[in-house]
């Protein structure tokens, strides 16, 4: 019983698909991996209030360009509320009249949810903002991953008849 | 089709445990009372969700086990321990393990209506469910009521009607279940279908003293798809010619036939693709204006959200479906009624949908798992801390590294729907390019959700 029957039944490979299947894999490396031309870039000191609210914050998005220095200052406006950020080691807390600051620096590019770590509420799993870090290089990789990898799958499976 | 399947009951040691009468009843055992407790929670322990045993084990826990673990491998598996139905058939029985003489049901024994013996009201219980979602998933009482609703209708069913009707026909869980349950690398299918045809006593469908005929109105001779085979293993125990077997397969293969393809099973494909896009933009953006008015039930955003909704589900995804259909058809000159075309090709969503599915829920069960470990040592939320976990705090595993999950998943997903959609094609004697309009329609769809998630 042969690996390939065990992934597409009945298909069978043949020595076409194998050489497409390595070409896309060879590609999706690629797209992951070359490096993109990008614009030089002044690095900025950005200094954002981010108001939280049950179940918000406010700016919901904060885009910033990757090396910038970011100060965080954390308000509540109505309970308590806290903040994580995905693949950052933010952690802050706030109430009403008492805010948190942290300064980091944005150093991984792409987008990173923000999170509510203090228990707020029915949607608190779901209070959400998002600091987007440019370039989006993940971004572009992955939607370009898709395409060659949707190519491939045509590719692979097409036949003549 | 099936030549690369291994038996796995071919094993005396894995047959002699799925023909124990105790493994289901034992199964269910367990499963039960976490089902108890969770409803319990829901109405008597904390309104907050997330400190709440009932919302945390069923939509956190459970829900992840679900479709992160048992419907990609397991299939149905699910369906044969569900607590759900669970005291509806032993009242059904009037037995908890052994069955009585012949496997008789003591049920009024109605017929299911003939024009509803289809997906169509899972289709609609799905969407009703779907639709007050925000609300159930994070108010424990709200969910309470709705799991304690299922409960009581699959009881008053099996009283009513002959074996498991709520699950074949009304469960909004199910109805998923069963259409994704095609991609499974198990199913349950009789060894020799010739054995069957002159077996007269079809005692797997009638039942004996061995066991009940099959819960779920499936004659197992005919079975060719997962869908309907709630895996609860009657047949294995009752088949008196040893004719039933279960197998390990490759992944999706019930796909690779195109028999018995129908539109409310297409239309079901429809309603998860769309309702994995709809929570990726509703509960995990940062839009935060959608999910308040997507959980203010009754307000005049809300009522715009629901007509959104359920035209999105019913009408709109469809309908761009649809449109790449009629061009397929165009492009090969097929005669086929453009509706078979649709209801064939919907099916290269299958696997699309459950990858979407899986990445969706990747994106947050992991990240609120730990509220289990408070939730098992607090489950009402009054301080108890039973198990000394009560005050863990709460930590987003993996948070940042979700798409390294996500993105292979869709991938997989899309290729396995592109190699469906063109095997379509060709079913359709078409050629490899009349699937191009369905390939494009499912690429949309995965770069959409990549965009929303990277
Ligand atoms: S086919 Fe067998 S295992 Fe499947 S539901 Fe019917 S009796 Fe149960
Ligand atoms: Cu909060």
């Amino acid at each position: 019983m042969e690996v390939g029957n065990w992934l597409v039944p009945s298909l069978g490979f043949d020595r076409r698909q194998i050489s497409i299947a390595a070409i896309t894999g060879l590609l999706v490396l690629a797209a992951l991996l070359i490096p993109l031309p990008l614009t030089t870039y002044q690095l900025q000191n950005h200094s954002i209030t981010l108001n939280a609210r049950t179940f918000a914050y406010e700016p919901a998005t904060m885009r910033v360009q990757r090396g910038d220095t970011i100060t965080l200052k954390l308000e509540s406006l109505d309970a308590a509320h806290g903040l994580a950020i995905d693949g950052y080691p933010v952690d802050l807390r706030a109430e009403p009249g008492k805010s948190a600051t942290i300064t980091f620096v944005a150093d991984r590019e792409g987008k990173f949810a923000l999170r509510c770590s203090v228990s707020c509420g029915a949607l608190h799993p779901f209070m959400i903002g998002e600091l987007i870090v440019e370039p989006e290089l993940p971004r572009v990789r992955a939607m370009l991953v898709t395409l060659v990898t949707a190519f491939g799958a045509v590719m692979f499976f097409w036949s003549k008849t | 089709m099936n030549t690369s399947r291994i038996e796995i009951t071919r094993y005396p040691i894995v047959k002699k445990i799925l023909t124990s009468r105790w493994l289901q009843w034992s199964a269910i055992a367990l499963t039960l009372p976490f089902f108890i407790l969770a409803i319990l929670a829901g109405f008597f322990g904390t309104p907050a969700g997330n400190r709440n045993f009932g919302i945390v084990f069923v939509w956190i826990v459970w829900w992840g086990a679900l479709i992160l673990l048992l419907l990609p491998f397991a299939g149905r598996l699910w369906c044969a321990i569900c607590p759900i139905p669970a005291p509806g058939e032993w009242l059904q029985r009037r037995a908890l393990v052994q069955p009585r003489a012949g496997g008789k049901l003591y049920t009024l024994g109605w017929k299911w209506h003939r024009k509803l013996k289809n997906i169509w009201l899972q289709n609609f219980s799905f969407l009703a469910v779907a639709l007050f979602s925000v609300v159930i998933l994070t108010t424990p009482l709200v969910s309470s009521i709705v799991l304690a609703l299922f409960a009581l209708i699959a009881l008053a069913m099996s009283l009513v009607y002959e074996r498991r009707a709520f699950c074949r026909y009304l469960c909004p869980v199910g109805g998923f279940i069963g259409l994704y349950s095609q991609l499974a690398p198990i199913e349950l299918r009789v060894k020799d279908h010739a054995v069957c045809a002159s077996h007269k006593d079809k005692t797997c469908y009638v039942g004996s003293d061995a066991g009940y005929g099959c819960p779920w109105l499936v004659f197992p001779g005919a079975l060719d798809k997962n869908t309907y085979c709630g895996l609860c293993t009657e047949c294995l125990k009752t088949c008196p010619l040893d004719n039933v077997a279960l197998y390990a397969r490759p992944f999706g293969a019930d796909l690779f036939s195109n028999t018995g393809r129908r539109l409310d099973e297409a239309y079901k494909a429809f309603i998860m693709l769309t309702c994995a896009l709809a929570y990726s933009i509703v509960l995990i953006s940062p839009w935060s204006i959608l999910k308040e008015t997507a959980y203010a039930v009754g307000s005049p955003g809300w009522w715009v959200y629901a007509v959104a909704f359920l035209a999105a589900n019913l009408v709109i995804v469809p309908g761009i479906f649809y449109a790449g259909v009629t061009l397929a058809k165009k492009i090969a000159r097929l005669t086929t009624p453009t509706k078979k075309l649709f209801v064939e090709f919907a099916y290269a969503l299958v696997p699309l949908g459950l990858a979407a599915w899986i990445a969706f829920s990747v994106s947050f069960v992991l990240i609120n798992f730990s509220y289990a470990w408070q939730v098992v040592s607090d489950p009402f939320g009054w301080g108890w801390n039973l198990f000394g976990t009560a005050d863990w705090e709460w930590t987003p595993y993996f948070a940042g590294a979700q798409a390294f999950a996500q993105i292979p998943i869709l991938l997989i997903g899309l290729v396995a729907a592109i190699g469906i959609a063109i095997r379509t094609a060709q079913e359709q004697g078409a050629s490899s390019r009349t699937a191009l309009p369905v390939i494009a329609f499912c690429v949309a769809y995965t770069l959409a959700l990549i965009w929303l998630y990277v």
